[in-house]
């Protein structure tokens, strides 16, 4: 019996002990890094406790599994085989969990998620409306999954779409597949995964790399992450089909340093597909020779650029290149190099598995399949959410997103990153898809969504992003260099009391050079954020610099603060919060605010219970 | 150039410098990994180490200086007990995360967004985006992470660190004390 045969044996044996497995009753708790942040661990330690107390061990299942989505109400568990939904839970709730609904199969009500719109509890996570509208390709095998065992993901499907290829597929049919699915990059771009594909595999070369990126520098966006930490072996799945596809014999999974738990995962499931001979030397018998390492970035925005990672891979300093060569052509030590994004990696076997028909009738003509996005900012449901392409802005933020917390006003959603652009609020019927984000100034990047409302002020977000650029540039082009930098200081001089007229006509000229004269795409989209606030917010650029005053009382020097003599009942609690002592008052007596000595943190503002304190526009 | 640099520095618990060169078989393309497993032995790049790296590793130091001043994590200074990470990603932001490395800074008496204490006691280290986005702001103190930050707790928060107590996770909303 060939090897592919004896593994096919094996996964089917394994399938069937894990379907047996799946009656027992299982407590799924969401542990990724943000459910760490929020106590998850403790939540399953305790519940770890309370079942060898009840001496359940043999009868309940306990897995920690990668994130949910649903991050606002982390720590999320999941008890199957009914799939009830506990929010926000606590390890001192464990107790109750394991007495009332494991063993008395009773639902604790004060643990199930409220519905905001009318109040009613829900059970499931299904008809939670934050779910309703989402096509969870990939994210639903996060809520399944034990991220450190291979048999967890081998039970739900997964390496089938590799057997299929290494027993019955060519690499021109799989280049081929990937190219009808018309699944285009994940990473920002959009460019067509197949052609890519295509061309590293027509040039000619022994030795050729395939490489994910994982370096998600976008601030905001975390899917990778979640990817990585949720479901690891899809992504190695993925890149074992491309590199076989395009000839490649080695892969190298370039992550960020600030994801310990990511590399942690990943690092672990190579070693287990090692195991399993799905890495290494002539695999499962068929004479496909691939292997995979795993290269930290040390916090390098540009390395996210793909000939900087190259440069990075090769243990360089990251500065990208001129392109072309492309990659497919010269890449890592020169050899030809085929770069994706982890959720570009991460649907391959998806597409192999169910066909190329099959993904491209999910989304919009010129963008296929599911995105996933994560929706932060002031939004009351913040968290991933994977939909179909073509949704639009309007239903990700209020159906999805559930709108925007105590009532405020939507201002802008800010998409694709420091790349990206600013999309205010007559734009909110636009369709989510690659060219509709980019007709209106902006771009889908890599999927960090950040909402802002009416206390976002638009001049303090374009002094943010070009801050942050600033730092991050290589600086090997000028005009990125230096042209963020003087972009930089006019925009802070506009938000410290110092704007002058003719600051926007040089924004904007500016702005344009830094576009057209940068060589690698950080130079060319930097400008977005600052040019899309003006094009759709200038009038807050001119209240900062005409009325000296910042509309949304962000901006320490255009704002101030005020005691209300009819609110104040001199309770004191300000004057001992006041971090610089610029408080006085008597007890019981109207308090009052030294302006010489006030730093504007904002500090009394918060403690005043009584609104007594009155934050407002303008210095004075 | 004194004597125990010329021998790598003694006080470098050489072996373990030697294990961690050694480990990525002196592969030019793990030079990044090697300096970042010297910075979590050593709290920082030595340069002693580095010169070390250089010989065995067999690149020019110039070229390692430039990767080592290049990427952000890198520190060549020798870093405070406790690293303190506030987050500056874009959500954080929206919500305040200025505020609160602000006011860390007017806690600790530091210059800059950055830095060590005199006393050597805190480091403090913005990143971008630790992607807890749903908790912001956060700051992680020694790899422990606290949601929800005001300015208000930022005080409490570093205080427990610095009596060198067992410190309980703070998160903002649940903390009632805070």
């Amino acid at each position: 019996m060939k090897d592919i045969d004896k593994f096919k044996q094996k996964l089917s044996r394994i399938r069937k002990s894990k379907a047996e497995e799946s009656n027992r009753p299982c407590i799924i708790v969401s542990s990724g890094t943000c459910g760490e942040a929020r106590g998850s661990k403790e939540v399953f330690l305790a519940l770890k406790n309370v079942i060898k107390k009840y001496k359940l061990g043999k009868k309940v299942d306990i897995r920690l599994t990668g994130c949910h989505g649903f991050c606002q109400v982390e720590p999320i568990i999941i008890i199957h085989p009914e799939n009830i939904f506990y929010q926000s839970v606590q390890p001192e709730d464990a107790e109750e969990i394991i007495s009332e609904t494991i063993i008395n199969k009773n639902i604790i009500d004060h643990l199930l998620f409220k519905d905001p719109n009318n109040g009613k509890k829900i059970k499931l996570e299904k008809d939670i409306p934050f779910y309703k509208k989402q096509n969870k390709l990939l994210l639903k095998n996060n809520a399944s999954i034990d991220p450190f065992k291979i048999e967890d993901y081998i039970g739900i499907g997964g390496y089938s779409a590799i057997l299929k290829v290494l027993s019955k597929m060519k690499p021109e049919k799989v280049i081929d597949t990937i190219k009808e699915s018309g699944i285009r990059g994940r990473g920002g771009a959009g460019f067509p995964t197949g052609i890519k594909w295509s061309i590293a595999g027509k040039t000619e070369g022994k030795k050729k790399y395939i490489v994910c990126n994982a370096d998600e520098g976008d601030p905001g966006a975390y899917m990778d992450r979640s990817i990585l930490e949720g479901n690891p072996h899809s992504v190695l799945e993925g890149m074992m089909i491309g590199a076989n596809a395009i000839g490649a014999r080695e892969g190298f999974i370039y992550i960020r340093y600030e994801y310990p738990l990511a590399v942690t995962t990943i690092d672990a499931a190579i070693k287990q597909a090692k195991k399993y001979r799905l890495l290494g030397k002539n695999i499962l018998g068929t004479g496909f020779d691939f292997d995979i390492k795993i290269v930290r970035g040390a916090g390098a925005f540009v390395c996210g650029e793909e000939t900087a990672l190259m440069a990075s891979i090769e243990g360089k300093k990251g500065e990208p290149r001129q392109r072309p060569p492309f990659p497919a052509e010269r890449g890592i030590w020169n050899k030809p190099t085929n770069i994706n994004n982890v959720e570009t990696w991460a649907n391959v076997p998806l597409i192999i598995n169910n066909g190329a028909k099959w993904y491209s009738k999910i989304g919009t003509k010129g963008s296929k399949g599911t995105k996933i996005f994560s929706l932060v900012g002031k939004i009351n449901n913040t968290g991933l959410v994977e939909v179909p392409m073509g949704i639009s802005l309007k239903e990700m933020i209020y159906d999805i997103g559930g709108g925007i917390p105590e009532n405020k006003n939507f201002k802008a959603i800010q998409t694709g990153g420091p790349s990206g652009g600013c999309i205010p609020k007559e734009l909110l019927d636009l369709p989510i898809d690659y060219d509709e984000l980019a007709s209106v100034g902006s771009i889908m990047g890599s999927g960090g969504m950040v909402v802002m409302d009416e206390d976002t002020c638009m001049v303090d977000v374009a002094k943010y992003f070009l801050s942050f650029l600033e730092e991050e540039s290589c600086g090997k082009c000028l005009t990125c260099r230096e042209g963020i930098e003087r972009m930089l200081e006019i925009v802070e001089r506009i938000t410290e009391k110092e704007g002058k007229k003719e600051d926007i006509e040089t924004l904007k000229e500016l702005g344009e050079v830094v576009k057209d004269a940068s060589m690698c795409q950080l130079g060319q989209t930097a400008p977005n954020p600052v040019l899309s606030t003006l094009k759709y917010f200038e009038n807050e650029y001119l209240a900062h610099i005409r009325e000296k005053k910042c509309p949304a009382k962000v901006c320490r020097a255009l704002i101030s603060f005020k005691i209300l003599k009819d609110v104040c009942n001199g309770c004191g609690a300000c004057r001992i919060a006041c971090p610089e002592k610029a408080i006085s008052g008597e007890k019981k007596k109207l308090h009052s605010i030294d302006r010489k000595k006030c730093i504007k943190c904002g500090i009394c503002f918060e403690t005043c219970k009584f609104d007594a304190i009155d934050k407002r526009a303008g210095s004075d | 150039m004194s004597k125990s640099e010329k021998k790598y520095g003694d006080h470098l618990k050489l072996k373990k410098l030697n294990s961690i060169i050694k480990k990525n078989n002196c592969e030019k393309s793990a030079l990044i990994s090697t300096l970042l497993d010297i910075q979590s032995e050593y709290n920082y790049l030595p340069k002693e180490a580095l010169i070390m790296v250089a010989k065995e590793m067999d690149i020019p130091l110039n070229q390692i200086y430039s990767v080592a001043t290049f990427y952000k994590v890198f520190s060549l200074q020798p870093r405070g007990e406790h690293i303190i990470n506030v987050c500056l990603g874009t959500a954080c932001h929206v919500r305040g995360g200025g505020r609160i490395i602000d006011e860390i800074r007017r806690e600790l008496k530091l210059k800059d967004n950055g830095g060590t204490t005199e006393d050597m006691k805190f480091t403090l280290e913005p990143v971008r985006c630790l992607g807890c986005c749903a908790s912001g702001p956060v700051i992680v103190v020694d790899n422990e992470y606290h949601s929800q930050v005001t300015p208000k707790n930022v005080n409490k928060i570093l205080k427990k660190y610095s009596d060198g107590r067992k410190v309980k996770k703070i998160i903002g909303s649940q903390d009632k004390n805070a």
